[in-house]
């Protein structure tokens, strides 16, 4: 701990930190190709979409000594589509295989009835409808639209409306990427992806709401300040809540891990793939997010406003004053520095020199 | 949600052990209650624990032809009953062209959901043209007429009427029966008033074709075939009942039994006046004013509300019975109440000596509407759960194996404080088991493998608010305070992180649970359930436990052990604290180690 510890200590103090505003370009370009990637994947390969969505096809035998799981792997094999096997009260079996029309059933039939050994004439074909209908579908986006609405409405209340914008970005941003990577890795679309979707779409909204709380307690007193601009100050409540993101993500991730790469993985626990891959991805994306483009964004704008525009214009003449009298090492390097529009003014360079000016910590009592 | 007052903080840090004596007492009242109840764990989803698999089958003879569009209509609203909360996360979809299958998880009262899918509900209000008690029990209607006044007349009175079509001026005297219930007839829109009507028609069996001209219905042709059925049909047998009034349009005039007080009373209906689909909405409701017992109200829409206004207006010119409306429940009459006036409130009730449960299914089927067809049950049968139980055993494993990795985290990370943090993750797991136990047979809230996964990740987020206080409490100290200020002070800031974050958990929650239907819904529950628990975790169990171990040595000196040691968190010695407000020239930082 005591490394871990050391590190949750000086991100604290401001020795260390990583410039994540600074760097935002970097990070935006990254989060911008991945979405695309995911939206070329939803758009060239689509969602594969299960049982529950779009019907198929249930397959009823007779009685039979055939088991469950020697009965999926024969569905499976005759159509390609996993399959869900049932065993009725009277010993027979149903199965139900996705995305089937009248002939693809027939044919699935008949190589079932081989697999089964048994006349095909034993086996009773069926189409089945979606148990998801569209009504459950529309529901749940008309649920969505007015719950994007008052979050909104509450964010901007709560925080400001740039804030809700940035985290309503982040948000279809963590969405996109879950939906594209399921495109792309080809999984069938299950009721539970769909409630994975959902969790991801409550986390995600709640790591955000955690980093600009942060963000919102260290800005507080801006304008009375003429040492930091917004954005420097964003970038240390970054860093400063950063210990607790990575272990809130840690703590959250692994169990879903397990699920997907141990279970998933090792012990062949298929079933569960479906709902841990959209949950894995979209946690890791949620986390990311938070930092990486929630954050920046709302510094993002928040630097056109004049008031900020004020304080910075403010902060670096202060500085430049401040390396002309004092000819300052560090104070002239952030002088240096702030051409570019968010200096890191606190970084592992400040180690060793006095680091006078930019006490973090100062600012939060 | 602003941030709470500072004054409470102290107030609930000076009693520490109250909380927790409250929270354990909740969760020893709550286990309980689980065992009491004898329902001890967590009702499982179809696809962890199997359950019912109901076949229906549309029938053909009735007046709208099966076809994907009403059999779509019928999945939905089947849907819509058997999962009314949302939670209960069971199954409707078709099969075949005519065929829907309704999968109910094991454990539901799969007798109760029979009813509820295979029930069609289709409602009508349609004007009575006569009516008439059958089988030997003519005579019992009178006790319960007596009850609303004068009505020993009214039986006496209406014999007279028998094959006369000047039945209007004897049935003139039944009013009188029911002249003690009129005022209330008018406050309440439409009262029942079956019994004295009833009574006062007995034996108003030939004025049908007089009558039926006379409230405007379109009786034409086959007037005499209607006769001929409602002479011969006798109500007090019930295969007779079943059938009547089979397959008829609602635009025809038609026959139909109904009981009244255990009495089987048959009627010639006009055609329909009002339909169940003009119902907006409709509620039970029990009518303490005038001991009626359950009731169901029903609100309806725009047209409906018009029709209804139209049509009393010009029954409440007729005499009885042709005042009545007969209220049409998939083919029989479930009350018939006289209309004195117009109503035009859109607003009607049925009274029909119902149960509570009676009361409450039929209003949430007129809620949900009707099935377009109607439906015989095809087959019953078990089924075994939609996931294979090997793979779930090695989900469930993974999972555990993930869980393991976490706790294996937070001791390495958090040391001491992980005691506290898997503390509370238990206390939050505890609760969140017993509620879920619980609210199986509450609620029928069933646990799918979607929820279990939503209840892990659960896990995180009530883990993270463990963090976001433990990493305040550390910052605190590494501004060199002691501990017990630490905790004090770090926790009204937790604490406002924890409410703002969970309050937009706790509005997606709401929004979805309320806006939406099916499992999308049964989520929403989980998410909300889930959200309050933790808040209410951190609150009533974390903080305290905090307050409570920052007395002790253990920690409050900082072992090593106890992952709050101000060494290893690099605490700034107390001395420059005081010198900070000083301004910004604060030395160098090479007494961290000190």
């Amino acid at each position: 701990m005591s490394k871990l510890g050391n590190l949750g200590a000086r991100l604290h103090r401001g020795e260390i930190s990583y410039d994540f505003i600074g760097h935002r370009k970097l990070w935006y370009s990254i989060s911008i190709l991945i979405t695309i990637t995911a939206i070329v994947g939803l758009a060239v390969r689509g969602l594969n979409m299960g049982i529950d969505f779009q019907g198929g096809a249930v397959f009823t035998t007779e009685k039979t000594s055939v088991s469950v799981s020697q009965a999926e792997e024969y569905a499976k094999n005759a159509s390609g589509h996993d399959a869900v096997v049932q065993k009725l009260g009277n010993g027979t079996l149903r199965i139900q295989i996705a995305g089937m029309d009248t002939q693809q059933s027939d044919e699935i039939k008949s190589e079932l009835a081989k697999d089964f050994k048994v006349d095909s004439e034993s086996i009773a074909a069926d189409l089945v409808g979606p148990s998801w209908g569209d009504q459950i579908a529309n529901k749940a986006w008309q649920g969505l639209a007015i719950f994007m609405v008052l979050v909104v409405i509450y964010l901007a209340i709560a925080f400001e409306w740039r804030m809700a914008i940035a985290a309503l970005v982040a948000l279809i941003h963590d969405i996109t990427i879950t939906v594209g990577i399921y495109a792309l890795v080809g999984f069938e679309v299950t009721p539970g992806t769909v409630i994975g979707l959902l969790t991801i779409l409550g986390y995600s909204l709640y790591d955000t709401v955690v980093v600009f709380d942060s963000l919102k307690e260290q800005t507080k007193d801006l304008t009375k300040q003429t040492r930091f601009t917004y954005s420097e100050i964003a970038n240390r409540s970054i860093n400063g809540t950063l210990v607790r993101s990575i272990n809130t993500t840690v703590v959250a991730l692994l169990p879903v891990a397990g699920l997907l790469f141990i279970g998933g993985g090792f012990l062949g626990a298929g079933t569960l793939n479906d709902i841990s891959l959209s949950l894995f991805v979209g946690l890791a994306a949620g986390a990311y997010s938070s930092i990486f483009i929630a954050t920046p964004l709302v510094a993002d704008l928040k630097e056109r406003e004049p008031q900020i525009k004020a304080l910075r214009k403010r902060v670096l003449a202060k500085r430049a004053q401040a390396a002309s009298d004092e000819d300052h090492p560090v104070a002239r390097r952030l002088d240096d520095d702030s051409e570019d529009a968010a200096p890191a003014v606190v970084g592992p360079r400040d180690q060793g020199a006095p680091r006078s000016r930019r006490r973090p910590s100062g600012k939060r009592r | 949600m602003a941030a709470p007052k500072k004054g409470r903080s102290a107030s609930a840090q000076s009693k520490p052990g109250r909380s927790l004596a409250l929270i354990l007492i909740a969760i020893v009242g709550l286990t309980a209650g689980m065992f009491a109840s004898g329902n001890t764990t967590p009702r499982l989803g179809i696809d962890l624990a199997g359950g019912t698999s109901i076949t229906l089958e549309a029938k053909a003879d009735q007046g709208s032809a099966i076809n994907k569009a009403n059999m779509d209509t019928a999945v939905e609203i089947m849907n819509r009953r058997v999962n009314g909360l949302g939670v209960s996360e069971a199954e409707v979809q078709t099969q075949g062209d005519r065929n829907i299958i309704v999968n109910i998880p094991k454990g539901t009262n799969s007798e109760e959901a029979r009813e509820q899918v295979g029930t069609t509900a289709k409602l009508y209000f349609r004007p009575v043209l006569a009516q008439e008690a059958t089988g030997s029990a003519v005579a019992t209607p009178s006790p319960s007429a007596s009850a609303s006044g004068s009505s020993s007349a009214s039986p006496s009175a209406s014999p007279s009427a028998t094959g006369s079509t000047d039945e209007k001026a004897t049935s003139s005297s039944s009013p009188s029966a029911s002249a003690t219930s009129q005022g209330r007839a008018v406050t309440d829109a439409l009262k029942d008033d079956a019994t004295p009507s009833a009574s006062a028609s007995d034996t108003a069996k030939a004025s049908a074709t007089p009558s039926a001209s006379a409230s405007g219905g379109a009786v034409t042709a086959d007037d005499a075939q209607l006769q001929a059925k409602y002479a011969a049909l006798d109500c007090s047998k019930e295969s007779v009942r079943a059938k009547a009034g089979d397959g008829v349009k609602p635009g025809d005039a038609t026959v139909a039994c109904g009981e009244v007080d255990k009495v089987w009373y048959k009627y010639l209906l006009g055609p329909a006046a009002v339909d169940g689909t003009e119902v907006d909405k409709a509620q039970a409701v029990y009518d303490t004013q005038t001991a009626a017992g359950w009731q169901v109200t029903m609100d309806f829409n725009k047209s409906g509300a018009k029709k209804f206004a139209d049509v009393t207006a010009k029954l409440a010119q007729n005499t009885q019975p042709q005042n009545e409306f007969g209220i049409v429940l998939d083919g029989e009459v479930v009350s018939s109440p006289y209309v004195s006036s117009s109503i035009t409130g859109g607003q009607a009730q049925i009274s029909g000596s119902f149960t509570q449960e009676e009361a409450q299914n039929l209003s949430n089927m007129l809620s949900y509407g009707a099935l377009p067809l109607s439906f015989k049950e095809q087959s019953v049968t078990t089924v075994t759960a939609a996931l294979g139980g090997d793979q779930l055993h090695a989900g469930l494993l993974a999972g555990a194996i993930g869980l393991a990795l976490v706790v294996i985290y937070l001791v390495a990370y958090y040391r001491g404080l992980a005691l506290i943090a898997l503390a509370s993750l238990l206390v939050s797991g505890a609760l969140t088991y017993v509620l879920m136990a619980l609210l199986g047979p509450a609620i029928g809230f069933a646990l799918n493998l979607p929820a279990v996964c939503g209840a892990i990740v659960a896990i995180g987020i009530t883990a993270d608010s463990f963090i976001v206080y433990f990493e305040r409490v550390r910052d605190e100290i590494r501004e060199g305070r002691t501990l017990r200020p630490a905790v004090e002070r770090a926790w009204p800031r937790a604490r406002r992180t924890i409410l703002v974050s969970d309050f937009v958990s706790f509005l997606a929650a709401a929004v979805l649970f309320i806006v939406t239907v099916g499992k999308v819904q049964g989520f929403a529950f989980t998410l909300g359930l889930t959200t309050v628990l933790d808040v209410v975790v951190v609150f009533f169990f974390t903080k305290p436990l905090m307050t409570l171990i920052a007395r002790r040595k253990f920690f409050a000196n900082g072992h090593k052990w106890s992952g709050l040691d101000p060494k290893s968190l690099g605490a700034q010695p107390p001395l420059r604290r005081t010198r900070r407000p000083g301004g910004p020239a604060a030395g160098p930082v090479e007494t961290k180690e000190a």
